[in-house]
């Protein structure tokens, strides 16, 4: 059961949902937002996408296994935690580029920990629910 | 003294299991991750023990901020030490899993679930933040819950859920008790909680607060009346995991009991009769229930659940020569207790059964390989000079010059039981003629030979540890010596982590 309603959409749902989820990463230091927030979001556009043209579509334009964003995810985190031990501070401590970036904003450690956190929730999300929706009984 | 790299335990684990899923489903390659992970890991943690049993005490403050308002990690000598112990129990069973595990669960992440519980065990020992060890809790609890699991039998899945559901339960009253800390001073950081708390005087609510928390460990450490998901769960998964668990898990709720009433509830009479009184229970139920097992594992179960009973005991007096006694004991049991369930895969291996009714004849198969499990049986039944016979001297001791006469009736009871249960398990496994209706299945005769080096490397390793504590047990009571003062005078832990700004009052 297709519907060509929600093929439409969800054609122009996707990637302004995806700009969504970047959004709510990069404003997450100070202000709500966040890695969790914009990992989730970004995973409901993929999700979307899957209600409307069918999980082997979504593999497709994924490219490859949700599973392998998971290290991915992880070892960045796990990086920029222990990357101030190498100046002489504590680990998670929050290192900062001195330029600001245009659009962005200050660029710092916790950015990059927040993007594994990013990548972690949409490769366990979509894992989770691309495994489900792949079981044939 | 502050030292930033206190944490490196944890994130060599965290880094290993990362490659490790980054190695998804390549299972020699995360072999060989899992082998060099742990030895670097082992590497590390004899690295931070020298540094802290020479320069003293180190703390860490995550983040950079000021210590009662940051995760503080602590490396005092009891974590350190409980750091090197489970290094070098991780080190045996990362080894004896690279043959021991069905390639099956490998395929379904065993190793990096493997790593994950290393890093969790790590972190509850060095935190020195209250809300953190809970979170470390539920890293430990996850990850076993998955190692428990793993490959789905139907026992398995039952143990599981008694086990889930028991250290749940075990999660939620820790949290509360946790709320009800953080609402009576405002602080989480440990160190500032055992200056707070002796500020307050509502006795009652701290009372509550502290049976909250003796009721959270004591399910996690199996203890009596808490202890029963213990023997139904601990035979289920492979014996890898089982060591792991029955070396490890039980151990840091004793660990933890050890924090939290030696830096904030310092015993009072009240508590210290509940400890004591739980401690004779354990002891006994533990007994008695192994006293009637025939398969290897479950019987090793309640033995866990007894021996768990010395060391609350020695808690529950609270003097010198008593924690001495329960640290030791707590030093004794890990490496004991692990390689006891690497011994009782090694059986399973060599004859396919672990019921002691179907075994037999294992030394007339393998005389050299039964002697070297004798001595590991020997220094857990306490025979003199090995591991298991120091700390109950103490524990004797203390519980005379105290007059505990229930507790040195339990401990003569628990100490003849379980010698009598392990002469019979020598006599039934190693000694009688294997049963003639009973096929023999030798799967470890037709491994490789570098296979059954693997198999036997970490038994030989663990047995050596513990003729270590056995025998030079001078240097395992100098460390344990200053652990027990360190317990008693928290003013040292309390420097390191909050430095010079302690008020004195």
């Amino acid at each position: 059961m297709r519907s060509i309603i929600l093929q439409t959409a969800t054609r122009y749902l996707l990637p302004i949902l995806l700009l969504f989820s970047f959004f709510l990463l990069l404003r997450g230091h100070y202000s709500p937002g966040g890695g969790f927030v914009g990992g989730l979001v970004a995973s409901i556009a993929f999700v979307l996408h899957s209600f409307a043209n069918g999980t082997e579509a979504t593999m497709k334009i994924l490219g490859r296994k949700p599973l392998s964003l998971i290290p991915v995810g992880l070892g960045l985190a796990a990086l920029s935690m222990v990357m101030p031990t190498f100046f002489g501070l504590p680990p998670m401590t929050g290192l900062w580029f001195e330029e600001k970036i245009p659009v962005i904003g200050s660029i710092g450690s916790a950015l990059f920990f927040d993007l594994g956190v990013y990548l972690v929730v949409v490769g366990v999300v979509l894992t989770i629910l691309f495994t489900i929706s792949l079981t044939k009984d | 003294m502050i030292d930033n790299h206190i944490l490196a335990p944890v994130f060599i684990h965290l880094f290993t299991a990362i490659l490790q899923l980054i190695a998804w489903r390549k299972t020699v390659t995360q072999r060989f991750l899992s082998v060099g992970g742990a030895f670097i890991g082992l590497l590390i943690a004899i690295r931070l023990f020298a540094k802290v049993y020479t320069e003293g005490s180190l703390s860490m403050h995550a983040s950079n901020w000021e210590a009662p308002f940051s995760i503080v990690f602590v490396a005092d000598l009891l974590a350190v030490s409980m750091v090197l112990l489970t290094a070098i129990a991780g080190f045996a069973v990362s080894i004896f899993s690279s043959v021991g595990i069905a390639r099956q669960r490998m395929l379904y992440g065993y190793f990096p679930i493997f790593h994950f519980l290393l890093m969790g065990l790590n972190g509850a020992f060095l935190t020195g933040d209250i809300f953190n060890l809970y979170v470390w809790f539920e890293v430990i609890i996850i990850s076993s819950f998955v190692l428990m699991t793993l490959g789905g039998r139907k026992a398995q899945l039952e143990g599981a859920v008694k086990y889930m559901a028991m250290n749940i339960l075990a999660s939620t009253f820790f949290l509360t008790g946790i709320g009800i800390l953080y609402g009576i001073s405002g602080s989480l950081n440990m160190a500032d909680l055992s200056i707070r708390i002796r500020e307050f005087h509502n006795q009652p609510l701290l009372d509550v607060a502290a049976i909250f928390f003796l009721l959270g460990f004591g399910i996690k450490s199996a203890v009596f009346p808490l202890y029963y998901w213990l023997p139904s769960s601990y035979h289920t998964p492979p014996s890898a995991v089982a060591a792991t668990f029955g070396g490890l898990l039980t151990k840091v709720g004793v660990y933890a009991i050890l924090r939290v009433f030696s830096l904030m509830f310092v015993p009072d009479e009240f508590t210290k009769n509940l400890l004591m009184v739980m401690a004779v229970l354990t002891i006994l139920t533990g007994a008695f229930g192994a006293l009637i097992k025939t398969n290897i594992r479950r019987l090793f179960s309640y033995l866990i659940v007894c021996h768990i009973g010395f060391m609350i005991g020695g808690i529950a007096m609270f003097t010198k020569a008593a924690l001495m006694g329960a640290v030791f004991y707590l030093i004794h049991d890990i490496m004991v207790k692990t390689n006891m369930f690497l011994i009782a895969g090694y059986i399973r291996q060599v004859r396919g059964t672990m019921d002691m009714t179907k075994l037999g004849g294992l030394y007339k198969a393998y005389p050299l390989i039964s002697l070297l499990i004798a001595l590991v049986l020997f220094s857990l039944v306490g025979v003199p000079p090995l591991s298991g016979f120091w700390p109950k001297i103490y524990l004797f001791q203390e519980a005379f010059v105290g007059g505990q006469y229930f507790f040195i009736a339990a401990l003569i009871i628990g100490s003849l039981v379980t010698m009598y249960v392990i002469a019979k398990l020598w006599a039934d496994v190693f000694w009688k003629n294997t049963p003639e209706d009973q096929p023999v299945e030798d799967k470890f005769k037709e491994l490789p030979p570098f296979k059954k080096v693997l198999l036997l490397m970490p038994i030989v390793l663990l047995c050596s540890v513990t003729l270590y504590i056995g025998l030079q047990a001078e240097h395992v009571v100098l460390a344990v010596d200053r652990i027990s003062n360190e317990l008693l005078d928290t003013s040292s832990y309390v420097k390191t982590v909050l430095g010079d700004k302690v008020f004195k009052k």
